[in-house]
């Protein structure tokens, strides 16, 4: 039984959490999202897009639905596998105090769990201050610090230097994490959710298939690239891993599915500097697909190229 | 009809008539206290001598438990200290890991089959040295069954290897600061906070849905109340949905029912406007015996579990800065909207720095909305310093201190969490006092036993189980404690007109004592024996129920 995907998104008050949860159920195209929310308080599901409501559960078009947490994350993360159907990824909006990092580990208490990411939002006009804030400051230091990729939203309502100067800040003292601009949250799901999720079942997996062939949504295509790469050969998967995590590539998200050299089928996994190679179980899917996934530019689909020989080699 | 009571001594907390040997009671209400003459001036009575060698005292007012101290002791107790049970049964502390094993193995011995989980609580190892509880030490109790020990600060949960395996944590590779690992890259079973405890509590029969509403522990934690001269009593921290409320309007309701409870919504899975809107319908629902309508939010979390936030220089054993649970944000606004709408917040605070956040708010909230007599109560607060007090004054707010603490962990504070001069002056019981701070004091349930008069006793003496006196200066006297733990605990509960002191036009609720707790002696308060209580004109001997 493959293991259901969660992503964490961090980051304070007025960070654009929301607003990214919103975005992506817009971008959704049949995946099955469940969204982990602190509180309906603040409704943070966009008013249009609700079909049914209780208590502790909002249903969203496309079978998605949100779910209230309060302070009882783990018991509503063990609850969710019942659902009918079960979502296919898991999105944590945690509290704007709350620390990423160990919501991350305690997901990965829960064996019906694999931790995709660690997403931490941060306010291009506020963050220096509230990183300095007598109260918060070392909350938010800890929140960033947890972070795979760092989105620096907002980006529209500062001006270039000073966009930039929060950028070099951010690179320079959470050096583990990639940094990506935005403006209104508007990342492509691709990178935020993966360019796929394994899940169990032929018909999505198709859908998602023909996604990786272009994984990045018209409006957001113009701000990142996306390289696919179809490896022959059986290669060492968790060097390769682990050489795209590293900062030289650059790279925001890999995603792949590739023989090992061992035998076994993997799943390939990087966001920022994470990493993984785990054993892929589930028996339908051919292997040998990557995509790999930066900003702008940023793609260097020759030294990938080259990545991938050096994997093969080994 | 009117009952006159003749008493050994009525110490009744009211400054112009502070002693008397008669109290009459109509309706549930006190028509006075004094002699028999002065009160035969009412009318036909009846004379009541039942309590003649019994000294009386305002019914205790516990400013800050949780009903859920009732539902605890369906689980077995192994705790370091003696403890009441609410069949008045006497449990002795276990004095050892081996010891707790050994109740749990003979309660283990009565379980119906092998899927039954077997649950303790109240354990606490600081007092067994360097040895920790391990989950080799509780498979002693049973192999087949899922066994687990819930910690006295019950943020800890020792379990055994079969709750490990049930809940799929049997496993190496596990990364998670909540979970230590023993040599053999396994869990070793203590499990600590709530994102380890709760995969693995579901097996052992720990039930959010039913600590939080459970009809039989709130008729346990009343009968507690009954044993311990308890006749109001604070549930801070209460989801209440709507069927809890119904339960607790129906069980409070009930014609035998000794307790008035005073529960509090606490601001969780909930937005700020509509907690003050769901404040103000409760509040619109209370009963004599069940207020409704104030609010909880919690700040911080504790010192013994370094999980609350210090100002500088932090903890004394270098440990990072806690946890916040609260924005600022959100305290601001849940102030400023319960300010203009009369709701009245319970703010927990245990870290000073979460003191001095909630202060600063308090400052902001109040500019916009000027409010007179908002008794806004921090509670615990136990590392707040003199200017802390001083600002708190200055604001309006209310204390609700925690002495009890000095007796549980003093020693711990002392040499670990923050050190020897903060330990001395934590809960600065005399400090608050000379500011004029209104303030309670309170134990926790079930985090320290229910039991006014031992936290008073705390307050009195600030002794530490290992005997040590952690600050003689913010000791208080008797006569002040005693009325901590009745008008002063009142006053922060708005009941202060009602409860708190026995005289004209108040609640009859009395505390029957074997023993005077002006005459016992400071050490021995804790000591005085309860008969039981007078409740709204009800008697309720604890021999009784």
């Amino acid at each position: 039984m493959p293991r259901t995907p969660v992503t964490v998104i961090g980051g304070y008050l007025g960070a654009g959490k929301t607003t990214l949860v919103n975005h992506l159920l817009r971008q959704a195209q049949g995946v099955r999202l469940a969204i982990m929310v602190n509180d309906f308080g603040a409704l943070p599901i966009d008013a249009d897009l609700i079909t049914a409501r209780e208590e502790d559960v909002i249903s969203i078009a496309g079978g998605c639905v949100c779910c209230s947490f309060g302070s009882d994350l783990m018991a509503a993360l063990m609850r969710l596998p019942a659902r009918v159907p079960p979502p296919e990824h898991v999105l944590i909006e945690t509290s704007g105090v709350a620390l990423p990092g160990a919501v991350a580990r305690s997901v990965r208490l829960l064996g019906d769990y694999a931790l995709d990411g660690v997403i931490v939002l941060a306010d291009a006009e506020t963050v220096r201050a509230r990183a300095a804030d007598r109260y918060m400051g070392d909350t938010i230091e800890r929140q960033l610090a947890d972070a795979d990729l760092i989105v620096l939203n907002k980006a529209d309502l500062v001006a270039p230097a000073a966009l930039a100067a929060a950028r070099t800040w951010l690179e320079s003292r959470f050096a583990r994490a990639r940094v990506l601009s935005a403006v209104r949250a508007q990342l492509p799901a691709a990178i935020v959710l993966g360019a796929f999720a394994p899940v169990a079942h032929t018909g999505t997996q198709l859908l998602l298939a023909g996604k990786m062939r272009a994984p990045l949504a018209h409006d957001t295509a113009a701000l990142y690239d996306s390289a696919s790469f179809t490896p022959a050969l059986a290669l060492d998967v968790a060097c390769l891993a682990q050489e795209l995590a590293h900062p030289d590539f650059g790279l925001l998200r890999a995603k792949g599915l590739l023989r090992d050299r061992d035998g076994s089928i993997k799943s390939l996994h990087v966001v920022g500097a994470r990493w993984e190679a785990v054993n892929y179980l589930a028996a339908e899917e051919q292997p040998g697909r990557l995509v790999c996934i930066g900003i702008k530019g940023g793609v260097d689909t020759a030294a990938i190229e080259r990545a991938i020989s050096r994997a093969t080699k080994s | 009809m009117t009952t006159i009571y003749r008493a050994r001594r009525i110490l009744t907390m009211n400054p112009s008539r502070p002693e008397a040997t008669h109290v009459a009671v109509r309706d549930g209400r006190i028509l006075g206290t004094g002699s028999l003459e002065e009160l035969a001036g009412w009318g036909a009575y009846t004379l009541d001598e039942r309590f003649a060698d019994k000294v009386l005292m305002p019914g205790l007012v516990e400013g800050h438990s949780h009903t859920m101290e009732g539902t605890f002791w369906r689980y077995i107790y192994v705790g370091n200290f003696d403890r009441v049970d609410p069949d008045g049964r006497v449990w002795t502390g276990v004095k050892s890991i081996d010891a707790a094993v050994a109740r749990l193995r003979d309660a283990a011995t009565r379980l119906a089959g092998p899927e039954q989980p077997l649950a303790g609580w109240s354990l606490d190892p600081i007092y067994y040295g360097n040895r920790r509880c391990s989950r080799q030490d509780l498979d002693g109790v049973s192999t087949s069954n899922p066994v687990g020990v819930l910690h006295a600060s019950c943020h800890i949960l020792n379990v055994n290897s079969k709750a490990l395996e049930l809940a799929g944590m049997l496993r190496p590779g596990i990364e998670h600061p909540g979970v230590p690992l023993g040599e053999d890259g396994l869990p070793t079973g203590e499990l600590r906070g709530p994102d380890a405890m709760i995969p693995v509590g579901k097996h052992l029969g720990f039930d959010r849905d039913l600590l939080a509403c459970d009809e039989q522990g709130l008729r346990q934690f009343a009968r507690l109340c009954v044993r311990k001269g308890v006749t109001t009593a604070a549930d801070l921290a209460n989801l209440l949905p709507q069927d809890a409320v119904e339960m607790m309007l129906r069980v409070t309701g009930e014609e035998n029912f000794p307790l008035r409870v005073v529960s509090l919504r606490r601001l969780q899975n909930i937005g700020v406007p509509q907690l003050i809107e769901r404040a103000l319908e409760l509040r619109t629902l209370s009963t004599d015996r069940l207020r409704l309508g104030m609010v909880k939010i919690v700040a911080d979390g504790s010192i013994q579990g370094l999980s609350a936030r210090m100002r500088w220089p932090g903890y004394y054993n270098g440990a990072p800065n806690g946890l916040w649970y609260t924005t600022p944000e959100q305290l601001r606004e849940a102030y400023e909207l319960a300010l203009a709408h009369g709701v009245q917040i319970h703010t927990h605070t245990n870290g000073d720095e979460a003191t001095e956040l909630v202060l600063d708010c308090m400052d902001e909230a109040l500019r916009k909305h000027p409010a007179r007599d908002h008794r806004f109560t921090l509670q615990h607060c136990q590392l707040a310093d003199a200017a802390q007090f001083r600002r708190m004054k200055a604001l309006g707010m209310c204390v609700n201190l925690f002495p009890n603490h000095h007796f549980y962990w003093g020693d711990e504070h002392y040499a670990m969490t923050v050190g020897p001069e903060r330990a001395e002056r934590m809960n600065a019981c005399a400090t608050a006092l000379a500011n004029g701070v209104p303030m309670a004091i309170h134990s926790d349930a079930p985090v320290t036993p229910l039991g006014p008069l031992f936290t008073a006793w705390c307050a009195v003496n600030r002794r530490t189980a290992s005997g040590r006196t952690l600050g003689a200066s913010e000791r208080i006297s008797v006569p002040d404690a005693l009325r901590t733990i009745t008008l002063g605990a009142a006053y922060t509960l708005r009941l202060d007109a009602e409860v708190g002191s026995i005289e004209c036009g108040k609640r009859a609720d009395f505390a029957v004592l074997e023993d005077d707790p002006q005459e016992i002696g400071a050490d021995r308060l804790k000591d005085v024996r309860v008969w039981g209580v007078v409740q709204g004109g009800r008697v309720f001997a604890a021999a009784d129920l």
